[in-house]
């Protein structure tokens, strides 16, 4: 049985008197959708930094197994290899998608950029890539020389998740990537990336705090409060059998419209 | 008060010394921005200290120096800044690019090829290319360390989506011997292909911004571009009103007021030779 | 016939001879001395001093004649005379406890040691235009006056000592005590800066920018409650250790304005809630500069205390690359150069993509 493609152990944050992580451990397979539920204050967001390189642990680590198959430890990482596991092997799909997207640069320049920092050179085939991808995240073609900030928030979350997966990343990071969206619009952007998930076989580890979005797009959840993993398991499984009080609490808690 | 006596050259040997070792790293990194202790000079910041300091660093007694502005030895600021050596350091001017051995000079390169033994000084406003794209210093110095440099590239990308055409018409960025992107300083896009293996010594100052940067000579400089997009050296539609030179960066000159123009060239001594040349042979 | 532009060696003179006159003015009007610019006008040689990094009245007062009382321009003038200067070493820290006061006040306690001495200020006049300046100062005693009638000067310590008695203000730790101080004048800055090179930059840094900043703050761009612990403004001994004799000898005193903030207190993480703290120092009497340094200077120190760089004040490197005012104007002011070159470049560009735009139009139809 092969290593699993991501491995967090035993790992611990804390911010002055406030342990956000304590002793997190957990795996995540090649192509598995894991999401980390909690509310505000849980950990959850701190944990996603962590196994994304972009924040160190105060004690644990984190093992990410490469394309030729080693395994790497983030905290061996130089900076320059942590940069470019960015740019091929990983994305980060932002809550604020001015975080993740060059506001003034057209969608076009915004999809292409991870292609020219690997070293393409050819405009037409960049344009044309940046323009399939476009397509695929559901915005017109038309718009692919206009900046986000022309763009509706839908559009902006769909822009950054074409800039993502278009070096065909293994593994993404999701921070409440519905967050702040109307309700219809988040349920189109879901599917799509559910569409995605499936068709790239991607892994993910999304964080929300919305437990209709855990149901829709993952297989496992983990469900943490107070820096620590309170229950884990299939998803299925979790929210509709919760077994320690403050799942049970939580799901309860979700209005059923 | 009984007026001080300068140090040749102005600078003091301390000074000369800290700058003489930034400019040997330079040449040791061609193309990195080597960070320097900028003196105050007696001219503003922006108005081609960084190129006076290198050149009162390497400027010896035996030295003739040349210094032209806009390709021009007689434009204001060329003016002041070799009367200034004149004053500082006593050496022999010229306006003749041949026989120079060091040139200092802002925002162009001289018709006339130089040769092996030459030192061209560039004054530089801005040394970082990557500056417009991103404003902060820690950042752009992580990106030269790591030759994260996909960022220049969807700045070209971004022009050629907007107006068909690489926008960019001077201070186009290069790479230098394959690893370091630079600024060339402020010349017209025509005068990029003069840095590649050139036989002269290339040193770049950037006073305000305290860095200086080198081309050794024969060194490969490549201006950046697409495949489908390759670097196109502009050419001008006329030639030279005063001496004919079809090959020469061209100023245009207006001569009245109801649209009136003619182009001259910007090298005045590249011009000027090729004149009396005309002269010359006119004569014969 | 077209014949190429010369004579700029020629303009260059004559532009020079033309601001000499201009310098000078009306013959008739008595010919400004250096020594009345000195006098009269302290408070514009005190800021030529400090922005221009030296300390020399007749100097300073000399650079505001030339430059024709454009005191950046003054100060341009003393930074390329302090350059060409011999360095013999480092002075001992100033001990501003010492000082002899001309005044002192605080905010944060009505009444201390050594008491508020209001000196000689503009703080409570009424500003109206007072007429008879224009032939004779009638306002000034008939006899010089000392800024402190009445005997010695009383102990006064400084006021962030009294606090820092009862441990309610941070201490300054140095990480390595014997590190060589910075010098900015001689090696580039480099971010992030260490607080020393901040704090030169931020002395020698242009008042109206950091008053701009400081004003900030207290707006809301990065708010950290400042109160003024002390202003102190008198002469302070600069003293240098002579290794032969094995002590440090004074050279001469200098007049400085010394201004301390008290700001927002901190702590946790174990550690006991402190007050915070800004530091500010100018030649002569600078208290505007004084202050508005200090409250820049603690903006600056955002990440010491955990807080969030919101606000311009505290972004240090928005601040530092901006704040020297013999750089800004240079760059400022070499836009007045020649740039045809690349504005020909240019405009070349510009036609070319209006001819394409126009065969397209025209193709269109």
């Amino acid at each position: 049985m092969s290593a699993a493609l991501l491995a967090a152990e035993g790992l611990c944050k804390r911010y002055g008197a406030i342990q956000a992580c304590r002793d997190i451990s957990f795996e995540i397979e090649e192509g598995e959708a894991l999401a980390i539920v909690g509310e505000s204050g849980s950990g959850k967001t701190t944990l996603l930094h962590l196994i994304a390189g972009l924040m160190t642990p105060d004690a644990g680590e984190v093992r990410y197994r490469t394309r030729d198959g080693v395994i790497r430890n983030h905290s061996s990482l130089s900076e320059a290899e942590r940069r470019a596991l960015m740019r091929t092997d990983w994305g980060f799909v932002h809550q604020d998608a001015a975080r993740g997207l060059r506001f003034s640069v057209s969608a076009g320049g915004n999809i292409g950029e991870r292609l020219m920092a690997l070293g393409e050179r050819h405009y037409g085939r960049i344009r044309a890539s940046a323009a399939q991808w476009l397509e695929r995240v559901e915005i017109s073609a038309d718009r692919l020389d206009h900046a986000p900030w022309t763009y509706s928030g839908g559009m902006r979350q769909r822009l950054q998740i074409a800039r993502n997966l278009v070096t065909s990343p293994r593994l993404v990071f999701m921070d409440e990537p519905t967050g702040g969206l109307d309700v219809s619009v988040q349920a189109r952007l879901l599917d799509l990336i559910r569409g995605l998930i499936a068709e790239m076989g991607l892994a993910v580890v999304l964080v929300t705090h919305d437990l209709a979005v855990a149901r829709l797009l993952s297989n496992r959840i983990l469900v943490m409060k107070d820096g620590e993993v309170i229950e884990s398991g299939l998803t299925d499984r979790v929210l509709d059998d919760p077994e320690t009080p403050y799942t049970q609490l939580l799901v309860s808690s979700v209005l059923a419209v | 008060m009984t007026p001080r006596p300068y140090n040749f050259a102005y600078l003091d040997e301390q000074t000369k010394r800290m700058i003489r070792r930034a400019i040997l790293k330079a040449i040791a990194i061609p193309g990195y921005q080597v960070p320097f202790a900028s003196r105050e000079m007696p001219m503003p910041y922006g108005w081609g200290t960084g190129g006076v300091q290198v050149t009162a660093a390497i400027l010896g007694p035996n030295d003739v120096l040349k210094v032209i502005d806009q390709g021009a030895d007689d434009t204001t600021n060329a003016v002041s800044i070799r009367a200034f050596f004149v004053k500082t350091a006593g050496v022999r001017t010229t306006t003749d690019t041949s026989e120079a051995t060091i040139i200092q000079t802002r925002h162009r390169v001289p018709e006339t090829p130089l040769r092996e033994g030459q030192i061209l000084v560039y004054q530089v406003p801005i040394p970082e290319p990557l500056r417009f794209l991103e404003p902060r210093e820690t950042e752009t110095r992580t990106m030269h360390a790591l030759s994260e440099y996909g960022v220049m590239h969807v700045k070209l990308y971004e022009d050629i989506s907007r107006h068909g055409h690489i926008a960019t018409t001077y201070a186009y960025p290069v790479r230098v011997a394959d690893r370091y992107i630079m600024d060339p300083s402020p010349i017209p896009k025509f005068d990029n292909p003069k840095l590649d293996d050139c036989p002269a010594l290339q040193l770049f100052g950037a006073g305000r911004e305290k860095r200086i940067y080198a081309i050794p000579p024969y060194t490969r400089v490549i201006p950046l571009d697409f495949e489908d997009h390759p670097f196109e050296r502009t050419k001008f539609d006329a030639a030279c009103a005063l001496c004919g030179a079809t090959d020469s960066y061209l100023d245009e000159v207006v001569t009245d007021d109801a649209g009136g123009r003619m182009f001259v060239c910007s090298d005045t001594d590249y011009c000027e030779k090729r004149q009396s040349d005309k002269r010359k042979d006119a004569a014969e | 016939m077209y014949v190429a532009v010369k004579g700029g060696e020629r303009a260059i003179r004559n532009a020079h001879a033309l601001l000499a006159d201009r310098r000078r003015g009306n013959r008739d009007t008595p010919e400004l001395t250096p020594a009345q610019i000195d006098e009269q006008l302290a408070l514009a040689v005190d800021r030529v001093m400090s922005e221009g990094s030296l300390y020399d009245r007749r100097i300073a007062a000399l650079a505001v004649k030339q430059a024709r009382g454009d005191l950046i321009e003054a100060i341009f003038l003393v930074r390329a005379y302090r350059t060409t200067l011999p360095r013999f070493g480092f002075a001992e820290p100033l001990d501003t406890a010492a000082m002899t006061l001309s005044r002192r006040v605080s905010a944060t306690f009505k009444d201390l040691p050594g008491g508020q001495v209001l000196g000689p200020t503009f703080d409570y006049s009424h500003r109206l235009i007072d007429f008879t300046l224009e032939t004779q100062d009638a306002s000034a005693p008939s006899q010089p006056m000392s800024a402190a009638p009445g005997g010695p000067q009383s102990p006064s310590p400084r006021v962030t000592d009294l606090i820092a008695r009862d441990d309610l203000i941070e201490r300054e730790v140095l990480a390595t005590p014997d590190a060589p101080v910075s010098d900015i004048t001689r090696d580039a800055l480099v971010f992030p800066a260490r607080r020393d090179a901040r704090l030169q930059n931020l002395a020698r840094g242009d008042e109206g920018f950091l008053l701009g900043l400081a004003y900030s703050t207290q707006r809301g761009y990065g708010r950290n409650h400042p109160f003024v612990g002390e202003i102190r403004f008198g002469e302070a001994a600069v003293e240098i250790f002579v290794e032969d004799l094995g002590f440090a000898v004074s050279i001469g005193d200098i007049s400085i304005t010394e201004c301390q903030m008290v700001n927002q207190f901190t702590g946790g993480d174990g550690r006991p809630a402190r007050f915070t703290r800004g530091y500010g120092l100018a030649f002569g009497q600078s208290e505007r500069k004084a202050m508005s340094m200090a409250l820049v200077d603690r903006a600056l120190r955002a990440d010491e205390f955990g807080e969030e760089r919101k606000g311009p004040a505290q972004d240090e490197e928005f601040v530092l690359s901006h704040s020297d005012n013999v750089q800004a104007t240079g760059f400022v002011e070499h836009l007045k150069l020649p740039h045809y070159v690349d504005f020909q470049a240019e405009l070349a560009l510009l036609r070319q993509l209006r001819r394409a735009q126009g065969a397209v139009a025209e193709a269109a139809e």
